[in-house]
C-alpha cells in the first residue's frame, strides 16, 4: 500500500445512518441503511458539518441521509482543493470538537457569531445549495419538478385551488381543449 | 443560411440575438439585408433544454465573472452574480417569464413628471410616445401577447387564485394573468402552454416567444442571415474618419476573427454592451467607443424589486403553471403623497425548490425561520415588485482590470448605490403585498431583498443631445454614425415594465429606420 493509499485511510470518515420508519425517504431509497463514506474529512469533521446543515436548515422530520449529501459535497470539494480543505479545517476546528453535541440554541449562537464571514456563508450556500436539489428533498417537500414529460399541470391540477373564490374569466382565459 | 465572407464589407453585423438582436436580424434580413450574428452562446432547442433548474441555470446563463460595487444589497447576498443574463442564442428571451408591458406615456418623461429629483440624472425619450404606440402595437401582433389583438388570458392558476383574491379584498381594481407572449391557445406555429411552471429554464413546448424558435429561424429561411452561435464579440473597431468597420470576435475555437461590416448594431444586454463599448478604447477614442460624453455605462438601471412570499396553511402548489400569469397593475401611478415617485407593478412568481432558498431569501435568513417556510412549500404564494429605478450617473458599469475573462480581458463592474426613493418604493410594495396575503389567510410573509437583475438597462441610453446619453433617438450613436444600440441599454428610463417588449418595439422602430437609411445610401 502506498503512502498516499495509507493517509487517505487515516484521516477519511465516514458517516452512517438509518432511515427512519414511516420517512418519506425510505419510498425511493434503495435501503434503509446508508453510509456516505468521506474522502477528506473526518468522521467527526463530517458529524460537525451534518450538524451545521441541520442547523442551517432545519426539517426536523428530514432524515439525516438528506444532510449527509451536503456532507459528501463539501468533502468532495475538499478532497479537490487542499487549499479548501485547511480553511474547512480551520473553520471546523473554531466551531469546536463538541458542536455537533450541543443543543440547538448553542449551535445557533456558534453560527451567529461567524454569519457574516467567508466561512459561514460557503456552508450557507452549500447546504441550501444541495439539501434541496436531491430527490429526497423533492420527496419530502412534494415538489413535483420536471412535468413537461407528463403534459404539465394543464390537466392535472395546476388550478385545483378550491379554499378561496375562482377568478371570474373577464382575469383568466380559456384552458386549450376545454373552451 | 447565408454565407457571409469576413471580408465582405456589406452586410450589417448584429452582436447578440436575444430580443433585439434576434428580432432586428429578423427584420434586416425578410427585408433583403444581409446580416452576421454573433452570438456568445451555444445554440439550444426546446428539446436539449434541461429541466433540472441547476443544469438549466448553468446551460443559459452567462457564467463569465462580472464583479460588483457600491451599497446595494446584492453584493451581500448575491456576491458572484452581480445580474443574471443569458448566454445562449435567443439571449433572455430563452428564459423571460414573457411578461409583455409597456410603458406608461408618463414612464417615458421621467425628467418632466419626476422633475430634478436629487441624487438622480432623469431624461425623457427623445421619442415620442405615440410614435411608441405604435411600435408596441406590432410587437404585440408579433409576440402574440395576451388580452391584446383579441387574443385571450391565460387560465388562472391556483397560485393567482391567492393574488387575486387577495388583491380584491384589499381594494386592487386591475388584477388578471397579464399581458404574456405565451400562447394559451395554439397560434403562431406554435402550440398552447401546458402550464408546466418551467419558463425560465426554456420553454419545452415553445408556447412562449423567444426569438429561439421565431425570429431567428425565420431570419434564417430568408436566405440572407449568417448565425454564428458560440461567437463572443470582444471589439468594434473603425477607421481614421471614426466610422465603424468591423467586428473583432472569438470563433468557437478561440481563434480570432474580423467580420467587416456596413453597420454595427450592439445588443449584448445592457451589462455587456457597455463593456464592448468600453473595451473598443482606440487612439481616436480612449475613452471607449461611441464614449466621448462619458455615458457609456452611466445611468445603469434595473427595476427596483424582491420576492415576496406569503406562507399559507392550505397548499397551493406554486410551482404549476406559467411561472408569471399573475399581475396587479393600481400602483402604476405617480403618487408622490405615497412617499415616492413613480410605479411599481407587482408579479405572480414562483420558484423550484432548489432555486428558493438559494436565490429568493436574503443571507440572514437561516435556522428555523428558513426551515418554517421551506416545510411549507407546498402551500407557499409569491411575488415580484417590478418597480421603476432611479437613473443615477455613478449607477454604472465599467471594466474592472484587476479582474479578467477567459479571454484575459476585463469584466465588468457594476456599481450600484440604491436611490432613497427606490427603498421607499421598494417598503411600500412590501406593505402593500404583506396586506394582500394576510387578507387571504397567510400565516408568515417574508421577503428577499434586491436580486440579480435580468432586466438591466439604459447603459448606452439615447438622449436628444450628445451630452446626456449614448444614443440619437433611433438608437444611433452620437459619435459614430454607423454605430448603432439595439437592446434594453438604449432605453432613456426603465419605467416599471418588464422590458423585453419595449426592447422588441425598439427593434422593429430601428429596423425600419436602418433599411430606410441603407435604401437612401445614407448608411
Amino acid at each position: 500500500m502506498d503512502s498516499e493509499r495509507r493517509d487517505f485511510l487515516k484521516t477519511s470518515g465516514l458517516l452512517t445512518g438509518m432511515l427512519a420508519a414511516g420517512s418519506s425517504l425510505a419510498l425511493i431509497a434503495p435501503s434503509r441503511v446508508w453510509a456516505v463514506e468521506l474522502k477528506a474529512l473526518t468522521s467527526q469533521e463530517g458529524a460537525t458539518l451534518l450538524a451545521v446543515s441541520r442547523t442551517i436548515a432545519p426539517h426536523d422530520k428530514l432524515d439525516d441521509a438528506a444532510y449527509a449529501v451536503v456532507v459528501r459535497a463539501i468533502d468532495q470539494d475538499a478532497a479537490n482543493d487542499p487549499a479548501a480543505l485547511t480553511k474547512l479545517r480551520a473553520g471546523l476546528e473554531h466551531l469546536g470538537a463538541d458542536f455537533a453535541s450541543e443543543p440547538e440554541p448553542e449551535r445557533v449562537r456558534r453560527l451567529r457569531a461567524i454569519e457574516s464571514g467567508e466561512f459561514f456563508q460557503m456552508l450557507r450556500a452549500k447546504t441550501l445549495g444541495t439539501l434541496y436539489a436531491t430527490p429526497m428533498a423533492y420527496a419530502y417537500f412534494g415538489y413535483e419538478g420536471e412535468a413537461f414529460s407528463k403534459g404539465g399541470y394543464i390537466y392535472r391540477g395546476f388550478n385545483d385551488l378550491k379554499w378561496l373564490p375562482e377568478v371570474p374569466g373577464a382575469d383568466s382565459g380559456p384552458i386549450a381543449g376545454q373552451a | 443560411m447565408a454565407d457571409i465572407e469576413l471580408n465582405d464589407a456589406g452586410a450589417v453585423v448584429i452582436i447578440g440575438s436575444g430580443a433585439g438582436g434576434g428580432t432586428l436580424a429578423h427584420e434586416l434580413t425578410r427585408r433583403g439585408i444581409k446580416v452576421v450574428l454573433l452570438e456568445a452562446g451555444a445554440r439550444q432547442s426546446t428539446g436539449t433544454f434541461s429541466q433540472d433548474p441547476g443544469e438549466a441555470f448553468a446551460q443559459l446563463a452567462w457564467l463569465e465573472p462580472r464583479t460588483q460595487s457600491g451599497t446595494w444589497t446584492v453584493i451581500e447576498d448575491y456576491p458572484t452574480l452581480p445580474s443574471w443574463t443569458c448566454k445562449t442564442v435567443g439571449g433572455t428571451t430563452v428564459h423571460w417569464t414573457a411578461c409583455a408591458l409597456r410603458l406608461k406615456s408618463w414612464e417615458t418623461r421621467a425628467r418632466a413628471t419626476y422633475g430634478s429629483l436629487e441624487g438622480a440624472s432623469l431624461i425623457d425619450w427623445p421619442i415620442q410616445y405615440t410614435e411608441l404606440e405604435h411600435w408596441y402595437g406590432l410587437a404585440e401582433q408579433r409576440m402574440f401577447v395576451t388580452r391584446r389583438n383579441g387574443i385571450p388570458g391565460l387560465p388562472a392558476s391556483s397560485h393567482f387564485k391567492v393574488m387575486y383574491n387577495g388583491a380584491k379584498r384589499i381594494g386592487y381594481k386591475r388584477v388578471h394573468t397579464g399581458y404574456m407572449a405565451i400562447n394559451p391557445l395554439p397560434a403562431d406555429q406554435r402550440p398552447f402552454c401546458i402550464q408546466q411552471g418551467f419558463c425560465v429554464q426554456g420553454c419545452k413546448t415553445g408556447a412562449k416567444w423567444s426569438t429561439l424558435y421565431t425570429e431567428i429561424p425565420r431570419a434564417e429561411a430568408t436566405g440572407n442571415l449568417d448565425l454564428r452561435p458560440e461567437c463572443r464579440a470582444v471589439r468594434i473597431e473603425h477607421d481614421a474618419s471614426g466610422r465603424a468597420t468591423g467586428v473583432v470576435y472569438r470563433d468557437p475555437k478561440g481563434v480570432e476573427q474580423r467580420q467587416k461590416a456596413r453597420i454595427v448594431c450592439v445588443a449584448c444586454n445592457s451589462v455587456e454592451t457597455p463593456r464592448l463599448l468600453l473595451l473598443s478604447e482606440s487612439a481616436k477614442y480612449p475613452h471607449g467607443l461611441a464614449n466621448s460624453s462619458g455615458q457609456v455605462g452611466r445611468n445603469y438601471c434595473r427595476h427596483t424589486g424582491g420576492f415576496v412570499w406569503g406562507v399559507f396553511e392550505k397548499p397551493i402548489h406554486f410551482w404549476r403553471g406559467a411561472t408569471l400569469a399573475g399581475i396587479v397593475e393600481d400602483e402604476i401611478v405617480n403618487e408622490p403623497k405615497r412617499g415616492f415617485v413613480g410605479g411599481y407593478h407587482l408579479e405572480l412568481a414562483a420558484l423550484d425548490l432548489s432555486s428558493l432558498p438559494m436565490s429568493g431569501f436574503p443571507r440572514t435568513m437561516w435556522g428555523r425561520e428558513l426551515g418554517f417556510v421551506m416545510d411549507h412549500y407546498r402551500s407557499l404564494a409569491g411575488m415580484y415588485i417590478n418597480g421603476e429605478d432611479m437613473a443615477r450617473a455613478t449607477n454604472r458599469v465599467t471594466l474592472n482590470h484587476g479582474v479578467k475573462d477567459s479571454f484575459g480581458l476585463p469584466v465588468a463592474n457594476i456599481h450600484m448605490d440604491e436611490h432613497e426613493n427606490n427603498n421607499a418604493m421598494r417598503a411600500h410594495a412590501q406593505r402593500q403585498a404583506k396586506a394582500m396575503y394576510e387578507a387571504v389567510g397567510a400565516i408568515k410573509v417574508v421577503n428577499s431583498r434586491q436580486t440579480p437583475a435580468t432586466h438591466n438597462m439604459c447603459t448606452a441610453r439615447m438622449s436628444r443631445g450628445p451630452g446626456e446619453g449614448v444614443a440619437d433617438l433611433h438608437g444611433r450613436t452620437h459619435d459614430v454614425p454607423n454605430l448603432f444600440i439595439s437592446d434594453g441599454s438604449a432605453m432613456s428610463t426603465p419605467g416599471s415594465a418588464n422590458p423585453t417588449l419595449t426592447i422588441v418595439a425598439l427593434a422593429l422602430r430601428q429596423a425600419d429606420y436602418l433599411a430606410s437609411r441603407m435604401s437612401a445610401r445614407e448608411l
